[in-house]
Protein backbone atom coordinates (compact mmCIF):
# COMPACT_ATOMS: atom_id res chain seq x y z
CA UNK A 1 0.00 0.00 0.00
CA UNK A 2 1.34 3.53 -1.12
CA UNK A 3 1.76 6.56 0.86
CA UNK A 4 -1.44 7.70 -1.26
CA UNK A 5 -3.57 4.81 -0.51
CA UNK A 6 -2.89 5.41 3.39
CA UNK A 7 -3.32 9.07 3.09
CA UNK A 8 -7.02 8.43 2.16
CA UNK A 9 -7.48 6.08 4.76
CA UNK A 10 -6.36 8.33 7.25
CA UNK A 11 -8.24 11.25 5.91
CA UNK A 12 -11.72 8.63 6.09
CA UNK A 13 -10.50 7.82 9.73
CA UNK A 14 -10.30 11.86 10.89
CA UNK A 15 -13.82 12.37 8.59
CA UNK A 16 -14.92 9.39 11.48
CA UNK A 17 -13.02 11.16 14.02
CA UNK A 18 -15.24 14.21 13.79
CA UNK A 19 -18.21 12.35 13.23
CA UNK A 20 -17.92 10.98 16.73
CA UNK A 21 -16.89 13.98 18.25
CA UNK A 22 -19.74 16.06 16.88
CA UNK A 23 -21.80 13.47 17.79
CA UNK A 24 -20.29 13.57 21.22
CA UNK A 25 -21.29 17.40 20.91
CA UNK A 26 -24.63 17.61 19.86
CA UNK A 27 -25.06 14.96 22.48
CA UNK A 28 -24.13 16.91 25.38
CA UNK A 29 -26.11 20.18 23.92
CA UNK A 30 -29.01 17.89 24.05
CA UNK A 31 -28.66 16.70 27.24
CA UNK A 32 -27.73 20.06 28.50
CA UNK A 33 -28.86 22.83 26.41
CA UNK A 34 -24.86 24.58 26.27
CA UNK A 35 -25.04 26.58 23.42
CA UNK A 36 -21.39 26.19 23.22
CA UNK A 37 -21.52 22.81 22.85
CA UNK A 38 -23.58 23.37 19.66
CA UNK A 39 -21.07 25.25 18.67
CA UNK A 40 -18.55 23.21 18.55
CA UNK A 41 -20.39 20.22 17.20
CA UNK A 42 -21.19 22.60 14.56
CA UNK A 43 -17.34 23.53 14.09
CA UNK A 44 -16.88 19.31 13.78
CA UNK A 45 -19.80 19.77 10.86
CA UNK A 46 -18.15 22.11 9.22
CA UNK A 47 -14.05 20.78 9.31
CA UNK A 48 -15.83 17.11 7.61
CA UNK A 49 -16.72 19.43 4.87
CA UNK A 50 -13.36 20.54 4.95
CA UNK A 51 -11.85 17.35 4.45
CA UNK A 52 -14.15 15.80 2.02
CA UNK A 53 -13.06 19.45 -0.39
CA UNK A 54 -9.35 17.77 0.29
CA UNK A 55 -9.73 14.21 0.33
CA UNK A 56 -10.89 15.34 -3.90
CA UNK A 57 -8.19 17.82 -4.30
CA UNK A 58 -6.08 15.21 -3.09
CA UNK A 59 -7.64 12.40 -5.42
CA UNK A 60 -7.45 14.80 -8.11
CA UNK A 61 -3.70 15.82 -7.70
CA UNK A 62 -2.36 12.45 -6.42
CA UNK A 63 -4.24 10.85 -9.80
CA UNK A 64 -0.86 9.90 -11.18
CA UNK A 65 0.35 7.91 -8.53
CA UNK A 66 0.01 4.36 -7.72
CA UNK A 67 -2.06 2.86 -4.95
CA UNK A 68 0.39 0.43 -4.30
CA UNK B 1 28.21 -3.77 -3.06
CA UNK B 2 25.02 -1.97 -4.28
CA UNK B 3 21.64 -2.78 -2.12
CA UNK B 4 18.94 -3.81 -4.42
CA UNK B 5 15.58 -3.08 -5.27
CA UNK B 6 15.44 0.52 -3.38
CA UNK B 7 14.11 1.90 -6.24
CA UNK B 8 12.56 -0.33 -8.56
CA UNK B 9 10.09 -2.87 -7.36
CA UNK B 10 11.46 -6.46 -6.35
CA UNK B 11 9.99 -8.51 -8.80
CA UNK B 12 8.07 -11.19 -6.04
CA UNK B 13 6.68 -8.78 -4.21
CA UNK B 14 5.82 -5.81 -6.43
CA UNK B 15 7.23 -3.37 -4.26
CA UNK B 16 11.05 -2.24 -3.53
CA UNK B 17 12.55 -3.41 -0.36
CA UNK B 18 12.07 -0.24 2.13
CA UNK B 19 8.16 -0.59 1.44
CA UNK B 20 7.56 -3.91 2.39
CA UNK B 21 9.55 -3.34 5.63
CA UNK B 22 8.31 -0.46 6.76
CA UNK B 23 4.72 -2.92 6.69
CA UNK B 24 6.60 -5.32 8.44
CA UNK B 25 7.28 -3.14 10.77
CA UNK B 26 4.26 -1.29 10.76
CA UNK B 27 2.60 -4.66 11.16
CA UNK B 28 4.56 -5.72 14.79
CA UNK B 29 3.41 -1.87 15.98
CA UNK B 30 -0.29 -2.50 15.54
CA UNK B 31 0.14 -5.78 17.45
CA UNK B 32 1.84 -3.44 20.10
CA UNK B 33 -0.42 -1.07 20.21
CA UNK B 34 -3.21 -3.04 19.79
CA UNK B 35 -2.00 -5.14 23.07
CA UNK B 36 -2.44 -1.90 24.47
CA UNK B 37 -5.90 -0.91 23.47
CA UNK B 38 -7.17 -4.24 24.60
CA UNK B 39 -5.57 -3.49 27.84
CA UNK B 40 -7.53 -0.16 27.80
CA UNK B 41 -10.87 -1.42 26.72
CA UNK B 42 -11.10 -4.49 29.49
CA UNK B 43 -10.13 -2.59 32.67
CA UNK B 44 -12.23 0.27 31.35
CA UNK B 45 -15.49 -2.43 31.22
CA UNK B 46 -13.90 -4.39 34.30
CA UNK B 47 -13.77 -1.08 36.26
CA UNK B 48 -16.19 -1.14 39.39
CA UNK B 49 -19.81 0.97 39.30
CA UNK B 50 -18.89 4.61 41.39
CA UNK B 51 -17.94 8.20 40.59
CA UNK B 52 -14.02 8.25 40.93
CA UNK B 53 -12.34 9.65 43.15
CA UNK B 54 -15.61 8.61 45.58
CA UNK B 55 -14.69 5.39 44.51
CA UNK B 56 -11.11 4.06 45.13
CA UNK B 57 -11.40 1.32 42.70
CA UNK B 58 -14.26 4.05 40.06
CA UNK B 59 -12.53 4.76 36.40
CA UNK B 60 -11.68 8.81 36.32
CA UNK B 61 -14.20 10.92 34.31
CA UNK B 62 -13.59 14.34 33.09
CA UNK B 63 -9.87 14.59 33.99
CA UNK B 64 -8.32 15.33 30.49
CA UNK B 65 -8.26 18.47 28.99
CA UNK B 66 -10.22 17.80 25.99
CA UNK B 67 -9.81 21.27 24.19
CA UNK B 68 -6.27 20.80 23.92
CA UNK B 69 -6.74 17.13 23.32
CA UNK B 70 -8.74 18.20 20.13
CA UNK B 71 -6.17 20.86 18.86
CA UNK B 72 -3.37 18.32 19.25
CA UNK B 73 -5.18 15.92 17.47
CA UNK B 74 -6.18 18.97 14.69
CA UNK B 75 -2.18 19.84 14.79
CA UNK B 76 -1.27 15.74 13.88
CA UNK B 77 -3.98 15.79 11.26
CA UNK B 78 -2.42 18.99 9.62
CA UNK B 79 1.37 17.53 9.94
CA UNK B 80 -0.02 14.28 8.36
CA UNK B 81 -1.34 16.73 5.09
CA UNK B 82 2.13 18.92 5.19
CA UNK B 83 3.67 15.19 4.52
CA UNK B 84 2.22 13.94 1.93
CA UNK B 85 2.39 16.69 0.08
CA UNK B 86 6.41 17.22 0.88
CA UNK B 87 6.35 13.58 -0.56
CA UNK B 88 4.35 15.17 -3.63
CA UNK B 89 7.13 17.94 -4.02
CA UNK B 90 9.96 15.56 -4.45
CA UNK B 91 7.77 13.67 -7.77
CA UNK B 92 7.68 17.26 -8.87
CA UNK B 93 11.66 17.73 -8.17
CA UNK B 94 10.97 20.58 -5.95
CA UNK B 95 13.71 20.43 -3.05
CA UNK B 96 12.49 23.85 -1.24
CA UNK B 97 9.00 23.14 -1.40
CA UNK B 98 9.67 19.71 -0.07
CA UNK B 99 11.45 21.37 2.82
CA UNK B 100 8.87 23.59 3.59
CA UNK B 101 5.94 21.32 3.82
CA UNK B 102 9.18 19.22 5.75
CA UNK B 103 9.92 21.68 8.48
CA UNK B 104 6.59 22.76 8.95
CA UNK B 105 5.08 18.71 9.53
CA UNK B 106 8.40 18.94 12.38
CA UNK B 107 7.46 21.77 13.55
CA UNK B 108 3.81 20.19 14.17
CA UNK B 109 5.71 17.27 16.28
CA UNK B 110 7.48 19.46 18.25
CA UNK B 111 4.18 21.19 19.05
CA UNK B 112 2.03 18.38 19.71
CA UNK B 113 5.35 17.04 22.21
CA UNK B 114 5.20 20.89 23.82
CA UNK B 115 1.67 20.74 24.32
CA UNK B 116 1.46 16.92 25.96
CA UNK B 117 4.41 17.82 27.88
CA UNK B 118 1.77 20.79 29.50
CA UNK B 119 -0.46 18.42 30.20
CA UNK B 120 1.56 15.52 31.42
CA UNK B 121 2.73 18.51 33.89
CA UNK B 122 -0.69 19.54 34.74
CA UNK B 123 -1.54 16.34 36.39
CA UNK B 124 1.79 16.43 38.08
CA UNK B 125 0.12 19.23 39.92
CA UNK B 126 -3.60 17.65 40.41
CA UNK B 127 -4.10 15.48 43.72
CA UNK B 128 -6.60 13.39 44.89
CA UNK B 129 -7.00 13.96 48.67
CA UNK B 130 -8.34 11.08 50.79
CA UNK B 131 -10.14 11.48 53.90
CA UNK B 132 -10.14 9.35 56.90
CA UNK B 133 -13.90 9.79 56.99
CA UNK B 134 -13.49 7.46 53.24
CA UNK B 135 -14.49 10.56 51.31
CA UNK B 136 -12.14 12.52 48.45
CA UNK B 137 -11.86 14.91 46.68
CA UNK B 138 -9.51 16.02 43.25
CA UNK B 139 -8.15 19.27 42.86
CA UNK B 140 -4.95 21.63 42.89
CA UNK B 141 -2.97 22.07 46.44
CA UNK B 142 -2.08 25.77 47.45
CA UNK B 143 1.09 26.17 48.93
CA UNK B 144 2.46 29.72 49.28
CA UNK B 145 0.31 30.51 46.20
CA UNK B 146 1.59 27.40 44.01
CA UNK B 147 0.64 23.78 43.38
CA UNK B 148 3.50 21.57 43.94
CA UNK B 149 4.74 18.55 41.84
CA UNK B 150 4.40 14.87 42.97
CA UNK B 151 3.61 15.74 47.11
CA UNK B 152 2.82 12.91 49.20
CA UNK B 153 1.33 13.15 52.98
CA UNK B 154 4.75 12.67 54.21
CA UNK B 155 5.83 15.37 52.49
CA UNK B 156 3.27 17.86 53.94
CA UNK B 157 4.20 15.98 57.64
CA UNK B 158 7.65 16.69 56.75
CA UNK B 159 6.99 20.59 56.17
CA UNK B 160 5.19 20.77 59.52
CA UNK B 161 1.60 21.80 57.86
CA UNK B 162 -1.05 21.70 59.75
CA UNK B 163 -3.97 22.74 57.04
CA UNK B 164 -4.00 22.10 53.48
CA UNK B 165 -5.62 24.23 50.87
CA UNK B 166 -7.26 22.87 48.01
CA UNK B 167 -8.71 24.19 44.85
CA UNK B 168 -10.99 21.44 45.13
CA UNK B 169 -12.48 20.85 41.35
CA UNK B 170 -16.32 20.90 40.44
CA UNK B 171 -16.82 17.65 38.77
CA UNK B 172 -17.48 18.34 34.82
CA UNK B 173 -21.07 17.88 34.14
CA UNK B 174 -20.23 16.83 30.75
CA UNK B 175 -18.37 13.96 31.87
CA UNK B 176 -20.80 12.01 34.50
CA UNK B 177 -20.93 8.12 33.83
CA UNK B 178 -24.17 7.69 31.91
CA UNK B 179 -27.33 7.23 34.32
CA UNK B 180 -25.44 8.62 36.91
CA UNK B 181 -27.75 11.71 38.02
CA UNK B 182 -26.21 15.20 37.99
CA UNK B 183 -26.15 16.25 41.73
CA UNK B 184 -27.96 19.78 41.51
CA UNK B 185 -24.68 21.40 43.16
CA UNK B 186 -22.54 20.78 40.55
CA UNK B 187 -25.61 21.89 37.63
CA UNK B 188 -25.75 25.41 39.69
CA UNK B 189 -21.48 25.79 40.11
CA UNK B 190 -21.24 24.96 36.44
CA UNK B 191 -24.38 28.29 35.70
CA UNK B 192 -22.22 30.65 38.01
CA UNK B 193 -18.94 29.23 35.94
CA UNK B 194 -17.41 28.42 39.05
CA UNK B 195 -14.71 25.45 38.37
CA UNK B 196 -12.97 25.18 41.90
CA UNK B 197 -13.78 25.94 45.49
CA UNK B 198 -11.37 26.58 48.03
CA UNK B 199 -11.36 23.73 50.82
CA UNK B 200 -9.39 23.66 53.74
CA UNK B 201 -8.32 20.17 55.50
CA UNK B 202 -6.74 19.54 58.60
CA UNK B 203 -3.30 16.91 57.78
CA UNK B 204 -4.67 15.29 60.86
CA UNK B 205 -7.74 14.12 59.29
CA UNK B 206 -6.11 13.25 55.35
CA UNK B 207 -5.58 9.21 55.03
CA UNK B 208 -3.38 9.86 51.30
CA UNK B 209 -2.37 12.77 49.12
CA UNK B 210 -1.34 11.29 45.65
CA UNK B 211 -0.40 13.14 42.23
CA UNK B 212 -2.43 12.31 39.29
CA UNK B 213 0.97 10.21 38.37
CA UNK B 214 0.40 6.28 37.35
CA UNK B 215 0.32 4.90 40.75
CA UNK B 216 -2.52 6.86 41.60
CA UNK B 217 -5.07 4.72 39.69
CA UNK B 218 -5.71 2.53 36.62
CA UNK B 219 -6.72 4.92 34.27
CA UNK B 220 -3.80 6.97 35.34
CA UNK B 221 -1.34 4.17 34.69
CA UNK B 222 -2.88 3.16 31.26
CA UNK B 223 -3.13 6.77 30.13
CA UNK B 224 -0.46 7.94 30.95
CA UNK B 225 1.41 4.30 29.51
CA UNK B 226 0.06 4.39 26.08
CA UNK B 227 0.16 8.19 25.62
CA UNK B 228 4.14 7.86 26.50
CA UNK B 229 4.66 5.04 23.94
CA UNK B 230 2.97 7.39 21.89
CA UNK B 231 5.38 9.98 22.30
CA UNK B 232 8.14 8.84 21.93
CA UNK B 233 7.01 7.33 18.67
CA UNK B 234 6.14 11.13 17.26
CA UNK B 235 9.78 12.15 19.10
CA UNK B 236 11.55 9.14 16.71
CA UNK B 237 9.10 10.01 13.98
CA UNK B 238 10.34 13.89 14.20
CA UNK B 239 13.89 13.17 14.45
CA UNK B 240 13.64 11.40 11.39
CA UNK B 241 11.87 13.80 9.02
CA UNK B 242 13.61 16.76 10.91
CA UNK B 243 17.04 14.29 9.66
CA UNK B 244 15.50 14.60 5.82
CA UNK B 245 14.35 17.96 5.64
CA UNK B 246 17.63 19.80 7.03
CA UNK B 247 20.31 16.93 6.21
CA UNK B 248 18.96 15.19 3.41
CA UNK B 249 19.87 17.80 0.18
CA UNK B 250 22.78 15.97 -0.84
CA UNK B 251 21.13 12.33 -1.07
CA UNK B 252 18.56 14.06 -2.87
CA UNK B 253 20.98 15.41 -5.57
CA UNK B 254 22.73 12.24 -5.68
CA UNK B 255 19.74 9.92 -5.97
CA UNK B 256 16.98 11.42 -6.04
CA UNK B 257 14.60 8.58 -6.52
CA UNK B 258 15.84 6.72 -3.51
CA UNK B 259 15.52 9.91 -1.58
CA UNK B 260 11.36 9.87 -2.55
CA UNK B 261 11.23 6.69 -1.37
CA UNK B 262 12.72 6.79 1.60
CA UNK B 263 10.61 9.81 2.45
CA UNK B 264 7.50 8.04 1.15
CA UNK B 265 8.64 5.34 3.99
CA UNK B 266 9.19 8.01 6.52
CA UNK B 267 5.90 9.20 5.21
CA UNK B 268 4.27 6.02 6.34
CA UNK B 269 5.90 5.55 9.49
CA UNK B 270 4.33 9.18 10.59
CA UNK B 271 0.80 8.42 8.95
CA UNK B 272 0.99 5.33 11.30
CA UNK B 273 1.58 7.44 14.31
CA UNK B 274 -1.06 9.43 13.93
CA UNK B 275 -3.63 7.19 13.19
CA UNK B 276 -2.84 5.69 16.81
CA UNK B 277 -3.33 8.94 18.01
CA UNK B 278 -6.90 9.35 16.02
CA UNK B 279 -8.16 6.01 17.73
CA UNK B 280 -5.83 7.25 21.11
CA UNK B 281 -8.06 10.86 21.34
CA UNK B 282 -11.55 9.23 21.24
CA UNK B 283 -11.26 6.18 23.70
CA UNK B 284 -9.14 8.25 26.46
CA UNK B 285 -10.60 11.56 26.09
CA UNK B 286 -14.15 11.01 25.72
CA UNK B 287 -15.05 7.81 26.50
Amino acid sequence: MSLKAFHIAFVTASVLLLLVLSGWCFGNFRADGAISQAVWGSVCLVAIGGMLVYGRYFLRKFKNISYL
Amino acid sequence: MEIPYTVKPRPDTGLYNAKVGIWLFLASEVMLFGAFFSAYILLRVGAPEGFWPDVATGWPHGLLNIPIGTFNTAVLIASSVTVVMAWAALKENNFPKFQKFMVFTVACALGFLTIKTFEYNEKFTHYVVRLKDGSAVTGHLNVDGHSPRFWTLQDVEEKKIEALKVEVDVPNKFRFPVGMKIPEAVHEAHKAGKHHEEKEFKVADIASLKAFVPSTATFFAIYFTMTFLHGLHVLAGALVLGYFAFLGRKFWQQHPEQFTNRIEVAGLFWHFVDLVWIFLFPVVYLL
